[in-house]
């Protein structure tokens, strides 16, 4: 206790420096360190066309693992949001199927609404279930992961539900593979949701009582947080995600199956910690957890551009540099 | 000749319809659930071909259940057992974990015929009848239509699973191209699933400056293939060829699609295969026992309307 302050009225400033500073960067470097493999691997990979695929690629896992950074910084754990991206995206394409609005843009639009709302809605029971039922979230995500995922294989009978209207397609197709001054638009959504996410985690009193009720859950009730409702939001926060995600899933292949979003959950998690937030809660990154999605995406791209890589040994190799990857973070972290 | 045969026997059936309506026979239907495409096809073809082989043969019951696992799917034998079957067929999750059911099945003298999944032991002492499709043929066509037709193609190929099935369709498919001057440039997993196929096509389209042809196996993996073609905007591509025969893929050739001008037949409706079989061994007495290996059709633009079911979820 008495080192601690003693060290805290030495150098209060420097020691917040260096300390934020080098654990937010070290991902960063894990990063610039793949582009370096990777452009000695093959000469293509440097192409913007690819890093603009690979970027484009991780935006589902970005977002949701945005998502993600709030609930495990908040001390829970959400599996249930791969079902959730596919258990969405059906009603989604049903509701668009359904014709239930004949003006296609007007449509196109409700279904995002009516997306986002399913979205809030399924991370909303996800809290609830947490919080009021007071069960582990491990065993009530769990849980709903295989309520969102068979309700999904049921909507779909095990089969695929494709969106039918072609002219809801071209219109919406955009939203995938277009682009605004060359950026293509699901980077700017994955930027535009991280700000937003940043800017209520760090700067709103609800992220400061995330964090709190992440490292200490005793203490922040004695400081008078209402605990149950800061995790139930950040269940929340989580679903919304997932449903923007969603809103960029389904005009890239414009169809979902059973098999959609699987293992999404453990991808998302594995950004949210290689982007340097601690699986045990009370503190978030969520620059860092876009730099972890984009650091598992470019992994596999690397493997697949190289040519002396065989592919059954893919996985073998994806798990070791993502092991090198968090390593090269703690001895970052440490020479501080 | 076996048609005519039916037919005769389903007409002496009507004529002594009151002779036999006392004679009730029931053929029990186990297969997987619907948890991906394929076993969707499965268990659509199953209901379908029940309903029809009930309404030619008064009398007969058609039980169809799906269990999602080996240990339900055992149960659901007993299940079937109990309500007293004169016939299975079996479709199972996993054939060997189900060997003994199966067999516990046979020995009370019920007529067993199993699809697809065949155990280790696949002899008369555990089946009367087997119906399989033919991985191997199943590359081996689309190998042999790509050296035909484009015969100095540059290929790239997307594999499914690193499972036994797998490995039989890429040697099938050696095997159709060898001696042609068809390249392969590169094998990747795309794990039977659209998102990842879409992923590992998007970095062949970065590796490779020219390919002429994709054989990715699976009509699944075909549609993330085609978006991410279409999204590069690379002419090069002069046809895609899938696998497996999906409502969404029969639709293509019908149109005559020039990405996707044929199709290769591993179809669900198999099991309708085994329960019409099965149903002329109760009803025809005409020798049904032995193993039957359907071919990997070639889906062309004129064969397509044969085996496209528009209503089926696959």
């Amino acid at each position: 206790m008495s080192t601690n302050s003693e060290i805290e009225e030495r150098a209060p400033r420097r020691r917040t420096w260096r300390d934020v500073d080098l654990r937010a960067v070290a991902p960063f470097a894990a990063l610039i360190l793949l582009l370096i493999i990777g452009a000695l691997v093959n000469p293509n990979f440097i192409g913007l066309t690819n890093l603009a695929n690979v970027a484009t690629r991780s935006a589902f896992i970005a977002i949701i693992a945005v998502g993600a950074t709030f609930v495990i910084s908040s001390g829970d754990l959400d599996l249930s949001v791969g079902s959730m991206v596919a258990f969405v995206a059906s009603l989604m394409i049903l509701f668009m199927n359904s014709g239930a609005i004949a003006d296609p843009s007007l449509m196109l639009v409700a279904a995002m609404v009516l997306a986002v709302v399913i979205g809030g809605a399924c991370g909303l029971l996800n809290g609830l279930i947490t919080t009021l039922g007071r069960i582990e979230p491990f065993i009530a995500t769990l849980g709903t992961m295989g309520i969102y995922r068979g309700l999904t294989t049921w909507l779909s009978q095990g089969g695929a539900i494709t969106l039918q209207s072609s002219e809801l397609q071209a219109l919406y197709r955009p939203a995938y593979f277009g682009n605004v001054l060359g950026v293509p638009v699901p980077i700017l959504i994955i930027l535009l949701v991280t700000a937003i996410a940043a800017f209520v985690l760090y700067r709103t009193r609800y992220g400061r009582h995330v964090v709190a009720v992440g490292s200490s859950r005793e203490v922040a009730r004695y400081s008078g947080i209402a605990v149950d409702r800061v995790r139930t939001i950040a269940f929340v926060i989580q679903g919304l995600c997932v449903a923007v995600a969603v809103l960029l899933y389904v005009p890239r292949l414009g169809s979902t199956s059973a098999t959609t979003g699987i293992l999404w959950e453990l991808q998302a998690i594995t950004a949210v910690v290689v982007g340097g937030t601690a699986l045990k809660g009370g503190a978030g990154r969520v620059w860092g957890t876009i730099c972890g999605a984009f650091i598992l995406e470019l992994v596999g791209n690397i493997m697949l551009l190289s040519n002396f890589i065989s592919e059954y040994l893919i996985g073998a190799i994806q798990g070791s540099i993502i092991i090198i990857a968090m390593l090269v973070q703690r001895s970052l972290t440490r020479k501080s | 000749m076996h048609k005519r045969l039916m037919g005769l026997a389903v007409a002496t059936t009507m004529a002594f319809g009151t002779a036999y309506a006392q004679d009730t026979k029931t053929i029990g239907v186990s297969i997987p659930a619907a948890d991906h495409g394929w076993t969707a096809g499965v268990v659509y073809h199953a209901n379908r071909v029940a309903e029809l082989l009930m309404k030619e043969h008064p009398g007969l019951n058609v039980i169809v259940k799906t269990s999602p696992d080996p240990a339900t799917q055992a149960n659901a034998l007993q299940d079937l057992e109990i309500q007293g079957i004169d016939a299975l067929v079996i479709l199972p999750t996993d054939p060997d974990p189900l060997v003994n059911a199966i067999k516990e099945v046979k020995g009370k003298g019920t007529f067993v015929s199993i699809v697809d999944r065949a155990p280790s032991t696949n002899d008369s002492s555990v089946r009367d009848l087997y119906i399989a499709g033919n991985n191997g043929a199943l590359g081996e066509v689309a190998g042999k239509y790509i050296a035909a037709n484009t015969p100095d193609a540059e290929v790239v190929v997307i594999r499914g699973l690193p499972i036994p099935i797998d490995q039989e369709r890429q040697d099938g498919f050696d095997k159709g191209i060898a001696g042609s001057n068809v390249k392969v440039l590169d094998r990747q997993f795309g794990n039977w699933n659209r998102d990842d196929a879409f992923k590992v096509m998007q970095d062949y389209l970065t590796k490779h400056p020219k390919i002429d042809v994709v054989w990715c196996q699976d009509d699944d993996m075909a549609v993330g293939v085609l978006q991410a073609i279409e999204q590069a905007g690379r002419t090069d591509i002069k046809y895609v060829i899938g696998g497996a025969g999906s409502k969404d893929m029969i639709k293509k050739v019908i149109d005559g699609d020039k990405m996707f001008p044929v199709n290769v037949l591993y179809p669900p409706s198999m099991v309708a295969t085994a329960m019409e079989l099965t149903a002329a061994a109760l009803y025809d007495q005409v020798p049904v026992h032995g193993t039957y290996t359907l071919d990997a059709t070639l889906i062309t633009p004129e064969n397509a309307k044969a085996y496209y079911f528009p209503d089926s979820p696959f």
